[in-house]
């Protein structure tokens, strides 16, 4: 028979309340209150413009929020900065920047070696270590400009690895990135997760949703539903978020 | 020989080479943040400023000059700013605005206060006046031993050397911090870095840089001390800190070398007159970026884009 105790909330990884961010005026996200739980991946998905990006942005401080509260693992913000991992749009920055594959990487130690301190063989290893997990070892002294999408957007991925943190926060990880690239990502990010690392993505592609999320949060501006994929990623929900005319390939 | 280059020719050298060095260090992060402009603008603006404090002081004394330079700077960052937000413009725009604006001030006020026909004249201001800054107290390579002919060195050197030291240190040490903003603001900023302080402490520094190249090479030819060593050196390298050093060593080389050639060559031609030290300078710095732009290996086909 089925165990009539019910299965406990998940912990709560990143939990953001009340937040609205406006950029000149018009409000880009409006009143979003979520609970990303904890060794969980979590998709953000919504329609152009949903303010997918400006919630993680706002969600890590970047950008100013007009109200709102973030905690991370139950702290607020500042103090658990370094739990957390950010990985930006590869559009973003300018590849174009004198650095080689494992200098990216080794950015993301920048809070261990911080301005002077020694960047020895054991700094160096660790970064090699964080390019193979994500099967770039062969590209370390690769110029970041001569490196295709895909691959710089792994080497971002490295970097967040590199730092060692409870809490990933991807924008738009698979935009532009071939197969491969895609395949290798999200098995990085599965593995992470199975350590009880917590994952929240924003990401545009819906057919893979099912597959490599646990949870997801549809967002237009406001919450329209969050919770797991099973439950939550339903046409009803998706119709809601993005209008009526969307594909009926998503289950009722 | 060494009698006539010691007072004549080492000095203005000695601070050719300390005014681009003070420049290009601060103008590799301005390309690589794409803000050559900047360089530009702040070699222009600090002219009012400097103009300013000498008329309000009524002294010449680098420090003081350079509170003027440096109050001009942030005034122009401020105008900067407020015509972006208020006028709507870019800042491409706004920069143009402002800087060009801020610098036909400060040639007015040149003219029109009479302070032409005392310490600062638009010609020296536009162009420098390297040639100008000699040792009159010194007789030959054993000066350089003897007290008392260096007090009277240009006072221009002593205070450039201090800049220069003062720059170079606070790039090593903002080296790694600098490198990650500029490279990716967003992530520095997840990572707790002080991403506003360190572009603002970048533009301190260029407008310090400018204050420090303006007595050598005047407001206009800065930013080719600015931007051309750096951009030499970054057509060469995919290393950062290589860039870097190669910066360093391409405007110590076309400080030199200008100087020199600027004096020595003319006659050496056989012809009858000198050339402007500050402009042989900014041209042999043109050619070394042309030189790699044509010459670089690694530029036959560019890197692909995003």
């Amino acid at each position: 028979m089925v165990d009539p105790t019910p299965l406990p909330a998940p912990e709560t990884a990143l939990s953001v309340t009340g937040l609205t961010v406006a950029y000149t005026g018009a409000p880009a996200i409006e009143d979003v209150t979520a609970r990303f739980a904890a060794a969980a991946m979590t998709a953000i998905i919504g329609p152009n413009g949903a303010g997918k990006s400006t919630l993680l942005k706002a969600a890590l401080g970047l950008i100013p929020a007009v109200a709102g509260e973030v905690r991370v693992f139950g702290q607020p913000l500042a103090k658990s900065l370094p739990r957390i991992a950010y990985v930006p749009q590869r559009a973003s920055v300018d590849w174009d920047f004198p650095a080689r594959a494992l200098d990216v990487v080794l950015m993301g130690l920048y809070r261990q070696t911080g301005a002077l301190g020694r960047i020895g063989a054991q700094e160096t290893a660790f970064a090699r270590a964080c390019l193979a997990r994500v099967g770039m070892q062969a590209f370390e002294t690769r110029q970041i400009g001569a490196l295709s999408g895909g691959q710089q957007q792994r080497v971002f991925l490295a970097r967040a690895l590199a730092q060692r943190a409870d809490l990933y926060l991807l924008d738009e990880p698979f935009a532009g990135v071939d197969a491969a690239t895609e395949s290798a990502i999200i098995a990085v990010l599965q593995s992470l997760r199975d350590e009880g690392r917590s994952i929240v993505a924003v990401h545009h592609d819906l057919a893979t949703v099912p597959a490599y999320f646990d949870r997801v949060l549809l967002l237009n501006r406001r919450v329209v539903a969050e919770g797991p994929v099973a439950t939550t990623f339903r046409q009803a929900q998706l119709a809601q978020t993005y209008g009526a005319a969307l594909a009926t390939a998503i289950p009722a | 020989m060494g009698s006539e280059f010691v007072p004549l020719t080492l000095p203005p050298m000695v601070i050719a080479i300390l005014a681009a060095l003070s420049c290009a260090a601060p103008g590799n992060y301005l390309i690589l943040r794409r803000q050559a402009m900047l360089g530009d603008a702040m070699s222009h603006v600090v002219l009012p400023g400097i103009v300013a404090a000498f008329l309000l002081t009524g002294s010449a004394a680098p420090p003081i000059l350079l509170i003027g330079a440096l109050a001009a700077a942030a005034l122009s960052a401020a105008l900067i700013e407020g015509i972006r937000r208020l006028g709507g413009t870019d800042p491409g725009a706004a920069m143009g605005i402002t800087f060009t604006a801020m610098f036909a001030a400060g040639v007015l006020m040149l003219e029109v206060s009479g302070a032409a026909s005392v310490h600062l004249d638009v010609e020296h201001a536009l162009y420098g006046n390297l040639e100008g800054l000699i040792w009159l107290d010194a007789t030959g390579w054993s000066s350089l031993l003897d007290p008392a002919a260096l007090a009277g060195l240009p006072p221009e050197l002593p205070s450039l050397a201090l800049v220069a030291g003062a720059i170079l240190l606070a790039l090593r040490l903002a080296r790694r911090p600098l490198a990650l903003a500029s490279f990716d603001e967003g992530f520095a900023r997840s990572m707790g870095l002080p991403v506003a302080a360190l572009s603002a402490a970048l533009v301190g520094l260029t407008a310090l840089a400018a204050v420090a190249a303006f007595s050598a090479v005047g407001s206009i030819l800065t930013i080719a001390m600015l931007i051309c060593p750096p951009a030499t050196a970054r057509l060469l390298t995919d290393d950062l800190t290589t860039q870097l050093r190669l910066s360093l060593a391409f405007a110590t080389l076309a400080a030199a070398l200008g100087t020199l050639a600027a004096g020595y060559g003319p006659p050496l031609l056989g012809l009858s007159f000198t050339v402007s030290a500050s402009g042989m300078i900014a041209t042999l710095s043109g050619l070394g970026l042309a030189a790699a732009a044509t010459l670089s290996p690694r530029r036959h086909g560019h890197a692909p884009k995003a």
